[in-house]
């Protein structure tokens, strides 16, 4: 039975990781099984059923909070990838010398400071300036959170490719609104429809700071679903939520193809 | 490009991050040392009595008597975070460990199912832990099934439901920046310490852990700093009844209607977190001297 060593081969370690995933992903298995359960009685298993799915489609509130979570998504999505999108070129082209160690701080601040702070100053900032616009306040906010998530996939796309083609390009005497169009827009596609698709899903899931910024015509589905939960375990919360997982998962597993694609490339 | 369109080219991302989240933050600052509305918001005078609200109550006769309930909650939500951090630390070091030994298509895979989690709707997530742990949920009915118990456990709205929703949460985050320290690491290192007849432990204490370190500071810190501000696992799974920092500040602004304490509070937490970053980078260099 005896192995030859291998450092790579630490016992435990591998069941552990499977525990970990397990962990990680037992609860959601959970969340989606009792979602397709027929019984009122989360618990008991009364056989598969679609109808809680049926009910959350029929409820108007659920419907309109869903439109809102949208519209701000959408918003937020198209204003913080043309952001950032700005931003990586002059980070990564530009002649940023002294104010580079600056900016990159700054753009990093929604991914550091706590989504409560975040929340709450944002209020602040509104009331102070006696801005209540409902969604436009919404989405202003989410944009400014989706500006890092936007970023990244761009900025990191932009190191990778190095400025060998741009360098050529410019040799043959082509401006630089044509080299960006011809040559750098086309090959950082994958990569800004993968911020874009990362700040699509960060701005939908968004609980908190909508929670703090939202009045009372601009209720986004995850504030709307926390109230819900609120009330108690349901069916209906179990759908939805499953809902929200879903759209979840799947938006990340494209945007990360196209990650895989860029690597192909 | 010229120095002009750069600026052009910046200028958004700087603006919009600047005005909407920097300003708020200083005018979250200058509204600590305002008097509360009590309808919310804030009026003059200025004042320090958000601060002094940390320890201090005020009795009826005006007078200030010490008062332990704000201060408590907040060294409850620092011991939950630093024992979130740990857990996160002891549990994400061997699978950033195990995930780099594998080889290429079996780690993208692994970090994929890692990563995911981080995309997933914490709300959804926290909500999830509901399901399992309360009278009527998952776990109590197998206990029960089993015979282990007769009566329902009482595991949702205490300390650990809440460590368990905070590391449940943040895990990803400590094990995607060691992953990618140790990622670096030359494995001809680690073969010349076996060659030496090194242990298993003193590879990982001499070699493996002096590499990873910068990765799980990296990691600490990114668990660390949410944990502090979390709202969701103490609302949802501490039941909102023993509060923490962040429901406390939320409360501030909603039911309470003391924006100035709210305010404070936000700073004080927000300068916790900047001087853990400051430490990290300052203790950074020293390692990179002495190395």
């Amino acid at each position: 039975m005896s192995r030859p060593f291998d450092w790579r081969h630490t016992p435990g370690f591998g069941p552990l990781t499977v525990a970990i995933l397990v962990f990680l992903y037992a609860p959601l298995l959970v969340l989606v099984v009792y979602a397709f359960n027929a019984s009122r009685m989360v618990t008991i298993w009364q056989g598969f059923s679609l109808q809680w799915f049926v009910a959350i489609a029929q409820n108007g509130d659920i419907r309109g909070a869903a439109e809102n979570s949208l519209i701000i998504a959408v918003c937020a999505t198209i204003a913080a990838t043309l952001i950032a999108l700005a931003g990586a070129l002059a980070l990564e082209r530009g002649t940023l010398t002294f104010g580079r160690s600056l900016v990159h701080g700054m753009v990093a601040m929604p991914l550091v400071v706590p989504e409560i702070v975040v929340a709450i100053t944002t209020l602040v900032f509104f009331s102070a300036l006696g801005m209540h616009h409902g969604l436009l306040n919404l989405i202003i906010a989410h944009t400014v959170f989706c500006i890092p998530f936007a970023l990244l996939p761009i900025q990191a796309r932009l190191k990778d490719m190095g400025g060998m083609l741009e360098e050529a390009g410019r040799d043959l005497y082509a401006s630089e609104w044509k080299l960006f169009r011809r040559i750098t827009l086309p090959l950082l596609m994958p990569a800004i429809g993968a911020g874009a698709i990362m700040a699509f899903v960060i701005s939908l899931d968004d609980f908190l700071i909508s929670m703090m910024v939202s009045s009372a015509g601009s209720t986004t589905l995850p504030v709307y679903v926390y109230g819900m939960m609120r009330l108690g375990v349901t069916p209906e919360v179990n759908a939805i939520s499953t809902v929200l997982l879903a759209i979840s998962v799947v938006f990340v597993a494209s945007a990360l193809l196209l990650g895989r694609k860029r690597r192909a490339n | 490009m010229g120095r002009q369109s750069t600026l052009l080219l910046v200028a958004p991302a700087v603006l919009a991050i600047g005005v909407f989240m920097l300003i708020p933050m200083f005018i979250a600052l200058a509204y600590s040392f305002m008097t509360a509305d009590p309808y919310g918001g804030v009026q003059a005078p200025l004042t320090f009595d958000a601060y002094i609200q940390f320890l201090y109550q005020r009795d009826f006769d005006d007078s200030l008597v010490f008062a332990s309930d704000y201060i408590l909650i907040i060294v409850r939500s620092i011991y939950l975070a630093v024992a979130t951090t740990a857990i996160c630390l002891v549990l994400g070091l061997p699978v950033a460990w195990y995930i780099v030994c594998q080889d290429a298509e079996r780690r993208r895979l692994l970090l994929f199912f890692i990563t995911l989690p981080f995309w997933i709707n914490t709300l959804i997530r926290t909500y999830c832990w509901i399901l399992i742990l309360r009278d009527e949920g998952l776990a109590n009915k197998l206990l029960r099934a089993l015979g282990v118990v007769a009566d329902p456990l009482p595991l949702l709205y205490n300390d650990g439901s809440i460590l368990l929703g905070l590391v449940y949460t943040f895990l990803p985050f400590m094990v995607l920046p060691i992953y990618s320290t140790l990622e670096r690491i030359d494995p001809r290192l680690i073969e010349a310490a076996y060659d030496l007849y090194a242990s298993r432990v003193a590879v990982f204490r001499r070699v493996i852990w002096p590499l990873a370190k910068p990765g799980a500071l990296a990691g600490a810190t990114l668990v660390f700093a949410p944990a502090l501000g979390s709202f969701l696992a103490p609302d949802l799974l501490g039941g909102g009844k023993k509060l923490l920092i962040g429901s406390l500040i939320q409360m501030q602004f909603t039911s309470s209607r003391n924006w100035p304490f709210g305010a404070a509070l936000s700073i004080a937490i927000t300068a916790v977190i900047l001087l853990v970053m400051v430490l990290r980078s300052w203790r950074a260099p020293q390692r990179e001297a002495r190395a």
